[in-house]
């Protein structure tokens, strides 16, 4: 598999580096869907400058980074388009190799459960096979590259650089040398230790997707000492203080900004704390009900986080999109797939046309921005939830048989109750 | 000046135990002038000056207070109002110290709109009043006419009545004469009761644009759209061989995000490196950016100093009541010591008339100078205002909706559906069909 996963590679270096030399590349690291106030490279740039005039980059409201992003891209600034290819890149095959192994264990986990006979006897249609498996991987790193490269290279760092420091295949790294890292990509990271614990038969695979949420403050917990440590100016107030009180209401394809722009003054600290509760609270549920499955339950909680953050941006939301192929095999069970890549396409294509109507044109207002963004979130929460539902039904078949019957001999209907 | 009354509780705060001690104020206390510039394009430049020494009261009645009347005043050109307050030695030894506080008003007449299309003007056709008597307080009370250009032959102009005496001082680097005219000299106001101060031109003014000075300095706003923008200043040096600093202070409001990364200097095409820089970034609703730059101006030449920036979005409450109308950024300031053509003596801050001892400088070869640029007006993205009940109620909408998908398929299970027996309805009509005889449903 290696042949084909390098041309992958080697086109999506090259498209990059095609979209970085081009005139697109300007344009596309100013849009509002593709940057939020957190992880934009412009403000990278501009904490950088700040140090060089001796000033603290976090005196002021503009840089929101990690102090070693700082120390990282103070040696890198002039090569920062090859770190963020070459990071890439190193997603894409990080994710390859995951998925296979991930692959590998499923499949091992569908004999055992098939020798010791816990399936029902006619689901054999539902039976994952190799042959079927042996392309998801590729897929899976080919999603990777393309949506993202069209938009978060040029102008974030998400993805990109955090989790390639460590190596998936160690289990266990000390996570502390780890987090350099923009908010929620953490969540990858937490993905390969996940599949790292999988792997190696950890049975504590579920504990990680818990420490997903904590990736929403853009930190670990672990790494809050080495923070402290590398920039004393780094308090641990105006990290969380940004990410949690969203006071930057810079438009953005969540919803948010516009809340918190239109809110009454004295619900303004409640409806914070109902929104970022918001994000957390469906950790606990999911881990139960899921707890056979930790990478489909990662899978919800980086969705649920890519929605419900403070500043998304399309990086995360191609994140998650690049799982689908995993759960190719769920496609028969959901209900309302057609409607819903309809709207995601839609939404997509017109957020650029209403931005500029708003913005530039005058001849609209942000309610048409804010409205595509409502539906946006709409699409996207459907998608997930239909996925879900997918999923839980097609357990539901392989405990109880494909084609179950009603009493009276018809064909059954399954409902949720 | 209707200014007077907050400005006098203003300097009242920052009077400490001294105010009171002296029982009588001393009669060099206040002294006030005018000083009228007449413009080669017609229109004429009237600047008032007060300047009381902080131990005596401040009501001033008479004198040149009488010809400030607001809808005169309002009607010019330009007009700009700049208030002094510094402490001042009582004595050579400077034991004890008093507050002086100067207050001072320019403005532009359009000759048009005053002199019903001819260039000549007088005091009454200015203001609508003329002096009738000095201020009783005041230990100084004088009118200052520039009759620079023309002053030996009485062939260009001619003031009426006219000037007993006149001033000759390098100002501001060039060589001026004033005629002056004293509120205290009785001989002055005891002929007519009234001083009204006029010129006549005999001959029609050639139409020279006045004297280009050595720095001025014009600010703007470039880009398009709502989103970002450019911060320009332009900073103009005519002086044909010396190069000197200038010190630019910007302040701009922190919902302007300025990135100091994309500030850039240029000086006839070349990049010209600040010799001192100071940034202090903004906080979002604390503090405003605040920009120091020490330039250095080539000779000749124009130097554009310009900084990008992001236009953020407020809350709804943060906006004035229109919005649409934009928010101000305050004025540039430019403080600098200009090169002058002519060498002047030092000057002497008691004896020189006000307007030339604002900034004293101790050396003839430069002179201080302090610019503001046009404060400029930026418009900034706004959400509706209408709204906030629809968006609150949306967005919780959207949010109900993940909470709801999910609750169900976390809390429920799947059950195969028991296809109903029963039902009101049903067994009604099965009912009816057995009375019918017909087969039941």
């Amino acid at each position: 598999m290696a042949a084909p996963l390098a041309l992958v590679l080697v086109v999506a270096v090259t498209v990059r580096a095609a979209l970085f030399r081009s005139s697109l590349a300007e344009f596309i690291s100013e849009r509002v869907e593709v940057v939020s106030p957190l992880s934009s490279w412009k403000r990278v740039v501009e904490g950088l400058s700040l140090l060089d005039l001796g000033v603290s980059p976090y005196s002021g409201a503009v840089f929101h980074e990690t102090p070693l992003i700082i120390y990282l891209f103070h040696f890198l600034i002039d090569y920062a388009e090859l770190v963020f290819m070459i990071t890439d890149a190193l997603t894409a095959i990080a994710l390859y190799f995951a998925i296979q192994d991930f692959n590998k264990v499923v499949f091992k986990k569908q004999k055992l459960l098939l020798e010791l006979d816990q399936y029902a006897p006619d689901v054999a249609e539902l039976i994952r096979t190799p042959m079927e498996m042996r392309y998801i991987p590729l897929k899976v790193a080919l999603l990777q590259c393309f949506p993202q490269c069209y938009f978060s290279c040029l102008s974030d760092i998400p993805v990109s650089v955090p989790p390639y420091l460590v190596c998936p295949r160690t289990p266990l790294s000390p996570p502390a040398a780890v987090h350099t890292c923009e908010n929620e990509e953490q969540g990858l990271l937490d993905l390969f230790l996940g599949v790292c614990h999988d792997v190696c038969g950890k049975p504590s695979g579920n504990r990680l997707p818990l420490l997903l949420p904590s990736q929403l403050l853009g930190f670990h917990p672990r790494s809050l000492w080495l923070y402290c440590w590398v920039s004393p100016d780094f308090k641990l107030s105006c990290a969380v203080k940004e990410g949690l009180s969203v006071p930057d209401l810079t438009p953005n394809i969540g919803l948010f900004w516009y809340f918190f722009a239109e809110m009454f003054e004295h619900f303004s600290l409640f409806f914070v704390c109902v929104f970022q509760i918001n994000v957390f609270f469906y950790t606990i549920p999911l881990a139960i009900k899921l707890k056979e499955h930790p990478i489909f339950f990662m899978f919800i909680q980086i969705a649920i986080i890519a929605i419900f953050k403070s500043y998304p941006t399309v990086g995360d939301v191609a994140l998650y999109m690049a799982f689908f192929p995993v759960w190719n095999h769920l496609y028969r069970f959901l209900r309302n797939i057609f409607v819903l890549t309809c709207i995601i396409i839609v939404c997509s294509l017109l957020f650029p046309v209403l931005w500029h109507l708003w913005i530039y044109a005058g001849s609209a207002n942000s309610n048409f921005f804010y409205a595509i963004t409502l539906t946006f979130n709409v699409g996207q929460i459907l998608l997930i939830s239909d996925y879900f539902y997918a999923f839980l039904r097609r357990e539901y078949y392989l405990t109880h048989g494909l084609y179950l019957t009603a009493k009276d001999g018809t064909e059954a209907m399954l409902v949720l109750k | 000046m209707a200014a007077a009354m907050p400005l006098a509780l203003l300097v009242l705060l920052l009077l400490g135990r001294r105010g009171w001690c002296l029982a009588e104020p001393p009669r060099d206390s206040l002294r006030e002038e005018l000083v009228i510039t007449p413009l080669p394009s017609g229109d004429v430049a009237a600047t008032f000056q007060f300047r009381t020494r902080w131990d005596s009261e401040l009501q001033r009645e008479g004198g040149l207070s009488v010809l400030l009347k607001a809808d005169r005043l309002f009607h010019t050109s330009y007009h700009s109002q700049a208030v002094h307050i510094r402490p001042v030695c009582r004595n050579a030894r400077c034991t004890s110290i008093s507050w002086e506080l100067r207050q001072t008003l320019s403005v532009v007449f359009d000759a048009f709109i005053t002199g019903q299309g001819k260039k000549d003007w007088s005091l009454f056709r200015m203001f609508s009043r003329t002096l009738t008597e000095p201020c009783p307080l005041a230990s100084e009370s004088r009118v200052y006419v520039d009759i620079t250009n023309y002053n030996q032959d009485n062939e260009t102009l001619e003031v009426n009545p006219p000037p007993t005496t006149t001033y000759q001082d390098v100002i501001l680097g060039t060589r001026k004469i004033y005629a002056i005219y004293d509120l205290l000299d009785t001989a002055m106001i005891n002929n007519s009761r009234n001083l009204n101060i006029q010129l006549k031109w005999k001959r029609p003014p050639e139409n020279e644009a006045p004297p280009v000075p050595f720095l001025h300095a014009q600010r703007y706003v470039s880009g398009y759209g709502l989103q970002k923008g450019e911060l320009s200043t332009l900073l103009y040096n005519t002086h044909p061989y010396r190069a000197f600093p200038v010190l630019l202070l910007d302040t701009v409001p922190w919902y302007l995000r300025l990135y100091v990364h994309t500030l850039t200097i240029t000086s006839k095409g070349k990049e010209n490196k600040p010799s001192y820089i100071h940034y202090q970034p903004a906080q979002d609703r604390l503090q405003p950016h605040l920009l120091e730059m020490l330039i250095q101006l080539p000779a000749n030449s124009v130097t554009k100093v310009s900084i990008q920036f992001e236009r953020a979005l407020l809350k709804w409450t943060e906006y004035t009541p229109d919005p649409n109308h934009g928010f101000y950024v305050s004025p540039s300031v430019l403080s600098a010591l200009v090169p002058s053509v002519v060498a002047a003596k030092p000057v002497d801050w008691e004896e020189s008339p006000l307007f030339n001892s604002l900034f004293p400088v101790s050396d003839g070869s430069n002179y201080f100078v302090r610019l503001y640029t046009e404060p400029l007006l930026v418009n900034l993205p706004t959400p509706d205002f209408s709204m906030p009940y629809n968006v609150i109620c949306l967005t919780c909408t959207v949010v109900a909706v993940c909470y709801g998908s999910f609750y169900n398929l976390l809390t429920r299970t799947f059950h195969i559906e028991e296809p109903r027996t029963g039902g009101l309805a049903k067994r009604l009509a099965n009912l009816i069909r057995r009375a019918r005889g017909v087969p039941p449903l």
